[in-house]
Order: structure tokens, then C-alpha cells, then sequence
């Protein structure tokens, strides 16, 4: 693909993506809100596409677009009221957030600045070619160095207890 | 010509409006969905880093593979407390569950 | 000989036996286990003393140290350890036999005495803690070990003086013997520290092995204030055996401690806690006599005034008890007489024999005195002279133990305390002839003053009791204790006691040296016919005299004054000018600089309460600006 159309391209979803994430913070209504939030979530995924990771693209769809936010969607069913407005803050609060995350995004561009990162020729040409499904289930699966048996099965016994914790939480207290 | 720089500074703002949204908004959904923004971004962070840095190697992706099913546990269990504090205190508004009990 | 240890170990467990469920059996129970076991003691004791003075003590010619139980407790270094163990030589034997006996007595006497007293098995058990750290304290194989059971004694006399714990005065008395002697203690303390710090040991056997080799060597050179440290370390240790032993200025917790139930003045001031501080100087000596001769001077000085002192202030006293106390600091300053005018090795230790020897009597005779006293006080209720006379009708045994405990005090010929005050006597006369026509004189007024208080409590007079108040003799439980220590009293000065205990372990050959002991023979006569002269008959010439004595007379009941010396000094210096501005700077510098940062933190806390709201989103806020300073940190830094 031609680097300039791709360039364009790039900023055209990270602009998106920015703004949506935005109204995803600003919006009266948690619905919107969580849609935003899917819009950002699937405009992440084209950057992982544009970054050559298709497998961790159809992850972040699959599981933030097509589950995180089905959660919320029927968490906020749950839980909101009709027309109940969302009361703004004190003005206070939103002054202090906005000096705060001013400053934040000072210190972190100036590092990037500070940082070999910039003006360092790090344009690497990667290809356009998959990482092979193989690769990516025979490191999951492995035990050698840089394998990733031990955090999978961690990982699938985290998700084991949050699954019953959630059911023990949310489920209705019963007279015992 | 996509830099890394790019990528970079998308995550931070996106990490910056995710801690804004925190911060600011009312409700324990809003405030939850602020903090899946703010772990996307970083999960960007170790896809880009991964990709331009070290780009025959494999573990910032599972890194952020291994996040984004945390991320997905996590919002699981909050959801389920946000649920249960609903049925307590009758609302979801964060200032109102201010105490550690019931 | 292992099983010497259980001398020590049986009356700690009637202790805890008896204090631990002493209140549920009954009284005589308890005061019957207590003394059986007291009788087993004894009967440990002596046998023994059996063994080691005439099976296994002697090698060769001389008395060996043995020590058949050694534990180590603390170790501090491969040199310095403290142990605790079991020492065995002439003078922690005879120490044994005499400290048994009589607590053994004591036990016996107290069922009688103490019959239908409240707390009858807490007195028990504290009989046997007493009995347990004192001898704990003679058969100590270290200073230190020494120094533990020594505090021991000093918390069990507490406890057993203010026995009577409802009375005021026996309260303040306990405190006050508590107060005094753990001052004191603090010297001790200190000088234990001082000589370990140098020598490196707590050992007795090496401090002592050898003339003393170690303490002078390890000591060579260190001075302070013109004094080298040697005797300044040697001279707060005696500092210690002189509250113990109530030496003059120290002695003023003694005679306030007769509140206490007389059987337990019998045994604490007779023969155990007051003859501490002699038995400490005594296993010293050889340190003392060849590292800090000085000191011995100055305990031979102390003793004699000290002596003098009290047998004046006796004659004056009417509290039948206080007249024994006081004559009992007499006696004890005899004691450290003898060792501070005793030389070394051979003949010239005589001293040193001569003030074992008198501890040995005297424990006898003192104790029979105190029990005759409380058979006294048993039968008329009181303690003043005034209330008694003409009791030699009422109370036969009584009045011939008594009289036969006055005959050996005075040093009658041949009742114990003779031999044994002729041997002081004969040590003082050929070293230090000042000190020796001192303790003459001391001599002639412990007659005098013994003899007084017989004659004021048994003739005097025909004095009538009323009907139901009519004195009678005592229980077979008291009267049996104050016949055997009369027969002890009588025959202990027989012992050759030379070939027994000596300086250097050595034993020599004494014999009566008759210019002395006729001297003193003397004096003790005159002073006994003087009291019989005064005493015998109820008359004004006490009165008469003591009007012509005027402001002696007044200072000598006073007891000289010394507890208001002591009280000026305590209250107007140390209070006002020591402990006021301390208190002013603990009140003010202390508690206020810790009032201020309660204040500061009281302040702060409420300020940053605010921050502690539970609201999870002002906690975010702070957390990313931290994170964010922290990172600025990182890279400016």
C-alpha cells in the first residue's frame, strides 16, 4: 500500500478514535456512552491491523466488541433508571481533572521528546505478511523461553475464580 | 511513514481522556468504561512497542493478548459488584459508596 | 554431691507450692508441709556439711572449692557467661547449716506464733522464698548469680516486712527496707560491672584463685579521682553488702523493719538477709585483701563506728524489738570489723575466721533472742518495756533461753558469743588497737543494754497482770525452737572453728588469748552488773540518769536523727533540687514536646481527613499526580 495513503489512513482512525473516546467521557447517557466505547474499541483493532497483528485485531473484537461491552450494555439495562439524569460534578472537580491530565500529557510528551525514540530511525519496514496462526498456538502452548504455557493456565484459573466470584456477588442475598 | 511516535502519542491522549473520564464521571459504569480506555491505550503501547522495537519477538503482543482477557475478567467482576451496590444503595453513583461495607 | 542442689531447689517449689494453691488447704496443712520441707532442707544441709567437711571437702591440707552443679545461663562471650550453680567451700557449708537451722526454727516457732494470723499460707510461701534466695545467695558460683538471688532476698524481705499489709507503718517500713537497700544495690550493680568489665569473669573461683592475680592485673593503671578503679569497683561493692548489712549511714531500714511478724525479724535479721552483706565481703576478701587494701580499712572504720553507734542508740530504746535491732547492726558491724582488720593466709586471717565464727554464733543466739522476744510479745500483746516485768513467774522457759541468748551476747564465758567476740577481739587488738578499745567499749554497752532489756522484761518489779491479760508460757511449738537454739547457743563457740574456715582455706590453730579475753570479760561483767544494779529492781535511777544525760539521752532515743538527716536529705535536696527541676523539665520539655506532635498529629490528621473521603476518584487524582511527580523525580534526578 502506498506509505502516504497508509499515513492518511492512520490518521484518519487515530483521530477518530481520539474523538470517540472523547464522547465516550462526555456523553449525558451511559448507552451512548458504552457504544462509543465499542466504536473506540473496534477503531483499536484497525490499529493492531495496522501494526500486522490480525490474530490480537480479532481478539480485541471478539472479546471487548463483542463481550466487555455486551456486559455493560446489560449491566447499564440493570442498573439505570429511566431518564435519570447524570448529575454533572462540581465545577471544581472537572478544573482539577483537566489541570491534572494537562500536566500528565506534558510529562509524558516530554519524555517521548526526551526519549531516543524520536528522531532515532526506528521506521522499521515490516512486511505485510500474518504471523502464522501455528507460531502464535505453539508459543501459547509452549514451555520453552519466551512460551507462554504457565500465564495461560494462570490466566485460565484467574477467569475460573472471576466467573464464580462474579456469580457470588451479584447474585441475590438469600436469607440464610 | 507510520512512526512509533504516532502510536505513542495516540495511546497517551487516549490514557489522558480515559484518566479525565475517571475522574470525573458519576457513575460506576461511566467510570468503568473510562478505565477500559485507559487499559486499551496501554495495550496499544505494548503492540506498537512490540512491533517497532523488537519485532522478531512475540512478547509485547501477548502481553497485550494476556491484558485484554484480564481487562475482560476484571469488567466482569465490577460489573457484578456495580449490580450488587445498585441493589444496596438503590443508585450507581460512585460518591455514594464511599464506605468499604454495606 | 549433686544432690546438694536440692537444698536450694526444695524450698522454691514449697514456694510455688504453697503459693500457688497454699489457699486451699488448710492453714496448718500449709504451715506443716512448709516446715517438713524446711526440716528436709536441713537435714540436706547437714548432711552435707557431714560429707564435705569430713569425707570430701579436704585435699591435701587445705578446703577445696567444689562445685557440683554448674548451669551455663547467659553466655556473653567464651570468658564472660553468668551460671547459675552450686558452690560448695567451708563458708557457703557452714552458711548452709546456719541459714537451714534456723529458718527451720523460724518455720516451727511460726506455728504457733502465727496460729489464726489471716494469710497464714502466704506467709508460708514467703518463708520459703526467703529461705530459697538466701541460700541461692551463699552457694552462688558468680557474683552475678549472687547479685540475682541477693535482689531476691531483698523483694522476699519486702514482701515478708510488710506482711501485715493493712498496717500503714508496715507498709512504709517495707518500702523503706526496699528503697534503702535496693539503693544500695545500685553500687553493687555497679561494681559488678566495673569489675567484670575488667576482669572479664563473674567467676569467684577466678577472681579470687591465685591472691587474686586477675583483679590485680586486670586492673593496672585505671584510676579515678585519685582512687584506683580496683577500689573504687571493690568499694561500691561493699557499698551493696552495707545496705544489706545496715551499716551506718545505711542502717536505717533495720529497725523500722521489726513491723514485720517477729518470727520473720528472727529470720531476716538474725541469721540470713543482714548477714548478706558480711558473707559478700567474706567471699571477696582475698580480692579485697590484695586489690583495694584501702577498702578493708575503710570497712574496719565503718564497722567500728557503726558498732558503737548502734549499741548507744540501744540503750535507749524501748521497743523491746528495736533494742535487738539495733543491737543487731551492732553485732553485724562486728562482723565486718573482724573482716576489715583480718590479714591474710594462716594466723593472721584470724579476722576473717573470727567474723564467720561470730556470724555462726550470733545467727544462734539473735535468733533465740528475737523468738524469746516474740514469746515476750505473744504473751503480753505488746512491744513496750513498760508493759512488762516480773514475767520470769509466767514464763519459765522462756526466761532462762532468754537469759542464756544475754549470757552468749554479752560474751559470758563459755556461752558461744565469748569465744567467738574474743576471737574479733584478739584480731582487732593486734592490728588496729583504735578500733580494738572501740569494739571493748561496744562490748561493755552490749551487756549493759542486753542486760536491761532481761531485767526490764523479767523482774523489775512486781508487776500484776489482770485476770484475762495474764501472761502465760508459750505453745510447745514456740517453746521447742527456743530450747534447741538455746543448746546451740551454748555450745556452738566450742567448735574449733579454725580448722574449718580460714582465709586461705587453710586450717591453722587458735587458741583463747587470755589478755584479751580477760579484758573483755571485764567489761561484759561490769556492764551486766551496772544493768542488774539500775534494772533489777523497779526504781527512778533510770529516770535520774537519763535526766542528767539531757540532750545525749534525747539523741541517742532519737536514734541520733539519722532518719531526719535522711528524711532532709531525700525531702529539701534531692525532692526540691534534683527531682522539682526534672520534674519541670519531664512535665514541660518531655510531655510537652510529646503533647506537640500529639497536637501536630492531631492538626495534620484532621487537615488530611479530607483526603480519606472513600471517594475512589479523589484517590486516583492523587495517585496519577504521584505517579507523575515520581517520574519527573526519575528524570531530573
Amino acid at each position: 500500500m502506498n506509505p502516504i495513503v497508509n499515513l492518511i489512513l492512520f490518521s484518519i482512525l487515530g483521530l477518530a478514535m481520539l474523538l470517540l473516546s472523547v464522547f465516550a467521557i462526555t456523553t449525558k447517557s451511559l448507552l451512548r456512552s458504552a457504544t462509543y466505547l465499542l466504536l473506540v474499541l473496534i477503531c483499536t483493532a484497525g490499529i493492531y491491523l495496522f501494526l500486522n497483528y490480525h490474530f490480537l485485531a480479532a481478539v480485541q473484537v471478539s472479546v471487548y466488541a463483542g463481550g466487555v461491552v455486551i456486559l455493560f450494555v446489560f449491566a447499564i439495562f440493570l442498573t439505570t433508571k429511566k431518564d435519570e439524569a447524570l448529575l454533572p460534578h462540581e465545577k471544581k472537580r472537572y478544573l482539577y481533572a483537566a489541570l491534572m491530565i494537562l500536566f500528565g500529557t506534558g510529562v509524558t510528551f516530554f519524555m517521548l521528546w526526551k526519549s531516543k525514540f524520536l528522531f532515532s530511525n526506528n521506521t522499521v519496514v515490516f512486511g505485510d505478511e500474518q504471523l502464522s496462526m501455528q507460531l502464535i498456538g505453539q508459543t501459547l502452548m509452549g514451555t520453552e523461553k519466551y512460551q507462554y504455557l504457565l500465564p495461560f493456565e494462570v490466566l485460565s484459573v484467574m477467569l475460573l475464580a472471576c466467573i464464580i466470584g462474579g456469580i457470588l456477588i451479584a447474585r441475590k442475598d438469600k436469607e440464610l | 511513514m507510520i512512526k512509533l511516535e504516532f502510536y505513542l502519542v495516540i495511546s497517551t491522549l487516549m490514557f489522558f481522556i480515559g484518566i479525565f473520564g475517571f475522574i470525573t464521571r458519576k457513575s460506576m459504569i461511566a467510570v468503568l468504561i473510562s478505565l477500559e480506555l485507559v487499559l486499551n491505550a496501554v495495550e496499544i503501547n505494548f503492540a506498537a512497542f512490540n512491533r517497532f522495537l523488537f519485532p522478531h519477538q512475540l512478547e509485547g503482543m501477548f502481553f497485550a493478548l494476556f491484558g485484554i482477557a484480564i481487562t475482560a475478567a476484571e469488567t466482569a467482576v465490577a460489573l457484578a459488584i456495580i449490580i450488587n451496590a445498585y441493589r444496596k444503595l438503590g443508585n450507581i453513583n460512585i460518591n455514594d459508596a464511599s464506605k468499604m461495607r454495606g | 554431691m549433686e544432690y546438694s542442689i536440692l537444698i536450694v531447689i526444695t524450698p522454691f517449689l514449697l514456694f510455688l507450692f504453697l503459693g500457688l494453691v497454699g489457699g486451699k488447704l488448710k492453714p496448718n496443712v500449709a504451715g506443716l508441709i512448709g516446715t517438713l520441707g524446711m526440716g528436709l532442707c536441713a537435714v540436706l544441709a547437714y548432711t552435707v556439711a557431714f560429707q564435705y567437711f569430713f569425707n570430701v571437702g579436704k585435699i591435701g591440707e587445705s578446703w577445696s572449692q567444689i562445685v557440683p552443679f554448674n548451669f551455663v545461663w547467659l553466655k556473653f562471650t567464651d570468658l564472660l557467661h553468668i551460671d547459675l550453680g552450686v558452690l560448695l567451700d567451708p563458708i557457703s557449708v557452714m552458711m548452709l547449716v546456719v541459714i537451714t537451722t534456723v529458718s527451720l526454727m523460724v518455720h516451727i516457732y511460726s506455728l504457733g506464733y502465727m496460729k489464726g494470723e489471716t494469710g497464714f499460707q502466704r506467709y508460708y510461701a514467703l518463708l520459703s522464698l526467703f529461705s530459697f534466695s538466701m541460700l541461692g545467695l551463699v552457694v552462688a558460683t558468680n557474683i552475678f548469680q549472687m547479685y540475682i538471688f541477693w535482689e531476691l532476698v531483698g523483694v522476699s524481705s519486702y514482701s515478708l516486712i510488710g506482711f501485715y499489709y493493712q498496717k500503714p507503718s508496715a507498709v512504709a517500713a517495707s518500702k523503706k527496707a526496699f528503697i534503702v537497700t535496693r539503693f544500695a544495690d545500685l553500687g553493687f550493680l555497679i561494681g559488678i560491672l566495673i569489675l567484670s568489665f575488667y576482669t572479664k569473669t563473674f567467676d569467684f573461683a577466678s577472681l579470687t584463685a591465685n591472691d587474686a592475680e586477675l583483679v590485680t592485673t586486670s586492673f593496672a593503671g585505671g584510676t579515678f579521682m585519685g582512687l584506683s578503679l580496683a577500689t573504687w569497683a571493690l568499694a561500691l561493692i561493699f557499698m551493696g553488702g552495707a545496705g544489706k548489712s545496715a551499716m551506718f549511714p545505711l542502717h536505717i531500714w533495720l529497725p523500722d523493719a521489726m513491723e514485720g511478724p517477729t518470727p520473720v525479724s528472727a529470720l531476716i535479721h538474725a541469721a540470713t538477709m543482714v548477714v548478706a552483706g558480711v558473707f559478700l565481703v567474706a567471699r571477696m576478701f582475698p580480692v579485697y585483701f590484695f586489690a583495694a587494701p584501702d577498702v578493708l580499712t575503710m570497712i574496719a572504720y565503718v564497722g567500728a563506728f557503726t558498732a558503737l553507734f548502734a549499741a548507744v542508740i540501744a540503750i535507749t530504746q524501748t521497743d523491746i524489738k528495736r533494742v535487738l535491732a539495733f543491737s543487731t547492726i551492732s553485732q553485724i558491724a562486728y562482723m565486718m570489723v573482724a573482716l576489715g582488720v583480718s590479714e591474710y593466709g594462716g594466723h593472721d586471717g584470724l579476722g576473717y575466721m573470727a567474723s564467720m565464727f561470730h556470724l555462726f554464733t550470733h545467727a544462734f543466739f539473735k535468733a533465740l533472742l528475737f523468738l524469746g522476744a516474740g514469746s515476750v510479745i505473744h504473751a503480753v500483746h505488746s512491744n513496750e518495756m513498760k508493759d512488762m516485768g516480773n514475767l520470769r513467774k509466767y514464763m519459765p522457759i522462756t526466761n532462762i533461753t532468754f537469759a542464756i541468748a544475754c549470757l552468749a551476747i554479752a560474751g559470758i564465758i563459755p556461752f558461744s558469743g565469748f569465744f567467738s567476740k574474743d576471737e574479733i577481739l584478739a584480731a582487732a587488738y593486734h592490728n588496729h588497737p583504735a578500733i580494738f578499745w572501740t569494739l571493748w567499749f561496744v562490748a561493755g554497752l552490749t551487756a549493759f543494754y542486753m542486760w536491761r532489756l532481761y531485767y526490764s522484761i523479767f523482774w523489775n518489779g512486781d508487776k500484776k497482770y489482770d485476770g484475762h491479760h495474764k501472761p502465760h508460757e508459750s505453745p510447745w511449738t514456740m517453746a521447742v525452737p527456743l530450747v534447741i537454739l538455746a543448746v546451740f547457743s551454748i555450745f556452738s563457740g566450742l567448735i574449733p572453728f579454725a580448722n574449718f574456715i580460714s582465709s586461705d582455706n587453710m586450717p591453722f590453730y587458735t587458741h583463747i588469748d587470755w589478755k584479751v579475753a580477760s579484758l573483755s570479760l571485764v567489761v561484759a561483767v561490769t556492764g551486766i552488773f551496772v544493768a542488774r544494779m539500775l534494772y533489777r529492781k523497779a526504781s527512778t535511777k533510770p529516770a535520774e540518769i537519763a535526766q542528767k544525760m539531757g540532750g545525749l539521752y534525747t539523741a541517742s532515743l532519737k536514734k541520733f536523727y539519722m532518719d531526719e538527716v535522711w528524711g532532709w536529705v531525700t525531702k529539701t535536696v534531692v525532692f526540691r533540687y534534683i527531682c522539682e527541676p526534672i520534674k519541670w523539665f519531664d512535665r514541660h520539655i518531655i510531655d510537652g514536646s510529646m503533647n506537640g506532635l500529639a497536637w501536630v498529629t492531631q492538626k495534620s490528621s484532621t487537615a488530611i481527613r479530607g483526603l480519606q473521603s472513600g471517594q475512589v476518584q479523589f484517590y486516583t487524582w492523587f495517585f496519577v499526580a504521584g505517579t507523575l511527580v515520581i517520574a519527573l523525580l526519575v528524570l531530573f534526578l
